[in-house]
């Protein structure tokens, strides 16, 4: 398909934030992008020309934020309300081959919904992970160094090569990804054996070293992961963040063109999906 | 009319960041008797059932669908009538 043609939807609710941003990123490629409030989709207290249809798009992007206030845990009642409203068309979008993408808020939203990591069918009944408090019990935001290490399914990391590092906005109190911890071990060798593992927290470097890198404490220094498919995709960190060059903190001292005519590290994420979808659909 | 008082707790093995730091807290203050803390979240659903087992259900129903997640939670769920 034209890459004009592609259409994506961001949605939000009460308390997302971001949005403006991340459909600015696809517009930027040459993409149709446009907020989608939840209640278009669900068709409640909406004007007549304002419902939405998941299959209207070819991109759902669940932006960052504290949706709904954070209340019960993070992402926890948007995801209870997307489920419980669109769950048969949610699962029905996603074995469409389209692409999901939840970044920060969004990455919690998805893994409430069961949409990730996907251990068991395209959305489990119950979460099978959870983004948990960060081990310092309280909001963590900077830059954050990222390995890539995804071998090639996801299908928003794959113009980044394998073991390359990226600089990516954190910004987050609720970011430790955790599995079944009776079965952690296994669950998350499973996860990379599957190449399901995307971004891992690592040092400047490319040392696995914990905390403060690693801004939650999380095992296995999990920054980002995808579905079996690899058209479903979280992470924690902000790539609309550092779409252009001179969003990096250091960009006065590196200048403008490390990557390309101000190219930030996280444009890789939103060129890889429109690449894909140009060439899938 | 029934409440249904919920517990929700952390699994063990689950680190709590809230107990820890609270943990920290006390000792700053002077309490060094203090060993551990663990915390947990009292949620109170006033819900209308024709008896206490609906009542129950519908508490758990909402357990499994919004208030926990069963990967760092643990819950009990105790149900009395009200006026």
């Amino acid at each position: 398909m034209k890459r004009a043609d592609i259409k994506v939807g961001v949605l939000r609710i009460e308390g997302t934030n971001s949005e403006e941003e991340s459909a600015r990123c696809f517009r930027r490629l040459g993409c149709q992008a446009e907020l989608v409030h939840l209640k278009q989709l669900l068709g409640i207290d909406t004007w007549k020309g304002e419902e939405r249809k998941l299959m209207d798009y070819h991109v759902l992007f669940f932006p960052g934020g504290f949706s709904a206030g954070d209340y019960v845990r993070a992402g926890a009642i948007f995801a209870a309300r997307l489920k419980s409203g669109l769950g048969k068309e949610l699962g029905e979008y996603v074995r469409s081959g389209r692409l999901v993408m939840g970044v920060c808020n969004g990455f919690q939203i998805i893994t409430e919904a069961g949409l990730l990591p996907n251990l068991s069918g395209t959305m489990s009944e119950l979460p099978e992970a959870c983004l948990f408090t960060n081990d310092s019990a309280h909001y963590e935001c900077r830059p954050v160094y990222l390995k890539h290490v995804n071998r090639g399914r996801n299908a928003f990391t794959r113009k980044i090569p394998e073991n390359e590092m990226r600089v990516i906005q954190s910004a987050h109190g609720e970011g430790k990804f955790l599995v079944e911890r009776k079965e952690e071990s296994r669950i998350l060798k499973d996860l990379e054996a599957n190449d399901q593992l995307v971004f891992r927290y690592v040092d400047p470097k490319g040392n696995y070293a914990g905390y403060p890198w690693n801004p939650n404490g999380g095992p296995m220094n999990v920054a980002g992961v995808c579905n079996r498919d690899g058209n479903v995709f979280g992470m924690m960190p902000h790539p609309e963040r550092v779409f252009y060059r001179h969003t990096h903190p250091d960009w006065t001292r590196t200048g403008l063109n490390v990557r390309g005519d101000d190219v930030g590290d996280g444009r890789a994420v939103f060129e890889s999906a429109v690449e894909h979808l140009e060439r899938k659909f | 009319m029934y409440v249904a008082k919920i517990k929700i707790g952390l699994k063990a093995g689950v680190s709590d960041p809230e107990g820890n730091n609270t943990l920290k807290a006390l000792h700053l203050l002077g309490f060094t008797s203090i060993e551990g803390v663990h915390t947990e979240r009292i949620v109170e659903l006033r819900l209308k059932a024709a008896k206490k087992e609906d009542a129950l259900a519908e508490a758990e129903r909402a357990c499994r669908r919004l208030l926990t997640n069963p990967i760092i939670h643990d819950y009990r769920i105790e149900v009395e009538a009200s006026g």
